[in-house]
């Protein structure tokens, strides 16, 4: 609905996305994948798709984070073989 | 992030008092707002799922800021099976009750030959009831997603 705050959003979302797959910390990039899923939060709340936005912020940037860091947790910094 | 692990594998993470407080304060109003989100569903954003998540939500930070052994004290594994249960129990058996009466399948209305609030009512009464149901079973799920994972699936201890 305001273009310009849609613009900026939608640049840190493609930033985030970018992000997330070429960092290769696997706890930064689970981090910056909660930040991508709050942005996209934002961006269905502005653009007036309040359930999905409520859907976003509670499965992506809460539970889906906590379940990978609980993932990355479990595994080693190199492999063993 | 080694160091992280490390510290993860000799002592449960989240000792700090601090943290320790502030989750106790927060856990009861991160519930009442996730059971309003549930009852409030059907004329608001939110709804059964929205509303389960942030109910489990609450028991992930219980176990995140205490460890497992604290948060099975308070939901045991039983119940949080039994609630589970119950919840998809209520979708399903509403969805087939309604069926049985006579109307299609989840068609609240048929609900109103058992007790008579009008069919308009009916309607507005089924899908508060569906998300209840549908509330319970996504909060019973996503606790025992994170115990699984969190514990390696032996729920010993947690992060």
């Amino acid at each position: 609905m305001i273009w310009l705050l849609d613009l900026i959003i939608l640049a840190l979302v493609v930033v985030c996305a970018v992000a997330t797959i070429t960092l290769r910390d696997l706890l930064g990039a689970a981090i910056v994948f909660g930040v991508y899923s709050f942005l996209m939060c934002l961006l269905w709340a502005e653009m007036g798709a309040v359930d999905v936005a409520f859907t976003e912020a509670t499965v992506g940037a809460g539970v889906s984070t906590i379940l990978f860091i609980a993932a990355i947790f479990r595994t080693t910094r190199r492999s063993k073989d | 992030m080694k160091r992280l692990q490390e510290r993860a594998q000799n002592r449960p993470t989240g000792e700090s008092p601090i943290i320790r407080m502030a989750v106790r304060v927060m856990i009861p109003f991160i519930q009442l707002f996730g059971l309003y989100v549930i009852v409030h569903g059907h004329y608001s954003p939110g709804g059964g799922f929205q509303g389960g998540v942030i109910l489990g939500a609450s028991f992930i930070l219980m176990a995140l800021a205490f460890d497992l052994k604290t948060t099975t004290d308070y939901f045991s594994e039983k119940a949080n099976a039994i609630l589970g249960n119950a919840g998809a129990l209520i979708f399903t058996g509403l969805g087939a009750l309604t069926a049985i009466l006579g109307g299609l399948w989840l068609d609240y209305s048929a609900l109103d030959r058992i007790i008579p609030l009008g069919p308009i009512e009916w309607r507005s009464m089924g899908i508060f009831l569906v998300e209840v149901g549908v509330g319970l079973a996504v909060m019973s799920i996503m606790v025992s997603l994170y115990w699984d994972l969190a514990s390696g699936g032996d729920m010993d201890e947690g992060l």
